[in-house]
């Protein structure tokens, strides 16, 4: 029997060892990478949460309103950012609510819209 | 414990801070927060909300808050003051803070401690809402609390409402009412004109014989001035005049005369003097009024102040952007921005860097009809300022009724959002 040379057997233990060693690097990567984007969307997402703040003085906290103030919590997304959309265009009459819609970008008024639709 | 450890255990803590930073959530930072009015009730409410962590303390003497909104329909007879009150013990509750009743004496801005009362209050960060103070330095006759007691402002909602509807009752059916104006910038920008929409209806509907003269010491109507105007001319014809540029040299309030720079003396029945104003007492106090020795400049961002680190001021006492009043709704807007910046910290974020806030204000013009104003602003990153949005904002085409309904639902669901 040939005896095999201690280099060829440590070979693939050394290989295995660093292929490990990669694997982590990579998973230390990797899960860096994931968090930082994690971390940015959670960033947008709390900027979103604040921007909806500003719309509960009028339409109550979490979008539950009393009196004429219209309740927005909960509603399907797709109808507030139309009536949104629809102030902010001109193409829907209000007293006041073309007057704020106007000061907001449709990307910025779409995510507030999720944001009340997600208040159930 | 030996040295060693100390600091590995702090090592440790550190790596842990750096490797989760949602950890930093579980220290549960002291917040104080002076003042219960829009500002600070609501900064407070929201703060618990958003990191329920977070250990608060509201500090405030009054065991009710009397908004101001809607106070001029107390004025005219329209509200009774217990219609716009509302107790602070189930909003403490509901919103699990702790409440020292208690008014804020001092703040040592180096060992970061309120005190209030017997109390000292240690604070990692402090949020200061104190509303304004009155100046009648520069009015001769009313210096002592005797004779400003005589000639109401009613510019604070309270007691004072009340007293000046109670002497807007008592007067004789031809008396005259004179309120005077301050210069800008003073609390709630279009309620002067509002409170002389309805002191001018109360005359029409109950002292016929009666009128009122309006002294503004500004150079014209400072807020929806085409639609206050055109109401009074339509509506209240004579019985409103207005004088601008009326400077209020001093009152004698035993005779009831006030005595003006260009108009000389006037003779009143009753006499309501809004004063100049300024950062309330705590704020000025401490340090925190650096603008003109009057404001407090603060970092629009998350309204810390550009005096103290850790010092968050909010509503009337702000020195703020071009064109943002000082109200309650902006209150409210602003506390939100500011617990959102102490919150995303103490959660391992950033602070926001993209404030979008808006301001909605409604007046009565009488009994039922309203009209408003709404702006939105935005964060400048280069001028670092709030700036109002373009194409956005704007004032009603005309005074309604729905317009009065709408004002009355915003007044109750804005005092649900800050005190529920």
């Amino acid at each position: 029997m040939v005896k095999t040379p201690q280099r060829l057997i440590e070979a693939p233990q050394r290989l295995a060892k660093a292929a490990r060693r990669f694997a982590l690097l990579a998973m230390a990567t990797l899960s860096a990478s994931a968090w930082a984007q994690n971390s940015t969307a959670d960033a947008a997402a709390f900027q979103v949460k604040l921007w909806a703040a500003s719309c509960m003085a009028c339409h109550g906290t979490d979008g539950r309103a009393e009196g004429t103030g219209l309740t927005i919590g909960g509603l399907p997304a797709k109808d507030l950012l139309d009536k949104l959309l629809g102030y902010k265009r001109g193409t829907l009459p209000a007293t006041i609510m073309h007057q704020h819609a106007k000061g907001y970008s449709d990307d910025e008024l779409s995510r507030i819209a999720d944001y009340f639709s997600s208040l159930k | 414990m030996t040295q060693r450890r100390v600091f590995l255990k702090a090592g440790l803590a550190a790596a842990a801070a750096v490797a989760a930073p949602h950890l930093a959530a579980q220290t549960g930072e002291r917040v104080v927060v002076i003042g219960g009015g829009f500002g600070g009730a609501t900064a407070a409410r929201y703060l618990r909300r958003l990191n329920p962590a977070l250990q608060v303390t509201l500090v405030e003497p009054a065991s009710e808050f009397v908004m101001c909104p809607l106070s001029n329909r107390v004025v005219h007879g329209g509200l009774q003051l217990r219609d716009i009150s509302r107790p602070y013990s189930r909003f403490v509750t509901n919103n699990g803070l702790r409440w020292v009743r208690a008014r804020a004496d001092g703040i040592d801005l180096a060992a970061r401690e309120v005190r209030a009362g017997a109390e000292r209050l240690p604070y990692d960060r402090l949020i200061v809402s104190p509303g304004v103070d009155y100046v009648y330095d520069g009015i001769e006759g009313m210096g002592t609390p005797a004779q400003q007691a005589r000639v109401p402002h009613a510019w604070k909602a309270g007691e004072q409402t009340q007293q000046l509807r109670n002497m807007l009752q008592a007067m004789p059916d031809d008396g005259v009412v004179v309120m005077t104006i301050p210069k800008v910038p003073y609390r709630c920008p279009p309620g002067p004109y509002e409170r002389a929409s309805l002191i001018a209806y109360f005359l029409q509907t109950r002292k016929p014989k009666g009128k009122l003269l309006v002294f503004d010491a500004n150079p014209e109507i400072q807020a929806k001035k085409g639609l206050f105007e055109a109401v009074w001319k339509a509506r209240y014809g004579d019985r409103i005049e207005y004088f601008p540029n009326a400077d209020l040299k001093g009152v004698d309030t035993q005779a009831g005369v006030l005595d003006f720079d260009l108009h000389g003396k006037v003779k009143a029945q009753v006499i309501n003097v809004i004063p100049p104003q300024r950062a309330g007492a705590i704020a000025r106090s401490s340090g925190l009024a650096n603008v003109s020795n009057r404001w407090c400049g603060v970092d629009f961002l998350s309204y810390e102040s550009t005096v103290a680190k850790r010092v968050y001021v909010l509503g009337d006492s702000i020195a703020g952007a071009p064109g943002m009043p000082k109200s309650g709704h902006m209150a409210n807007q602003e506390a939100k921005v500011c617990a959102g910046a102490i919150a995303a910290q103490s959660l391992g974020m950033d602070v926001p860097s993209n404030p979008i806030i808006a301001n909605t204000c409604y007046s009565f013009v009488s009994q039922s009809e309203v009209i408003h104003v709404a702006a939105v602003y935005r964060y400048d990153a280069a001028k670092k300022t709030m700036v109002p949005a373009p194409g956005a904002g704007g004032v009603s085409a005309q005074p309604s009724t729905m317009e009065g309904l709408y004002a009355m639902s915003w007044a109750t669901n804005i005092m649900n959002d800050t005190l529920g």
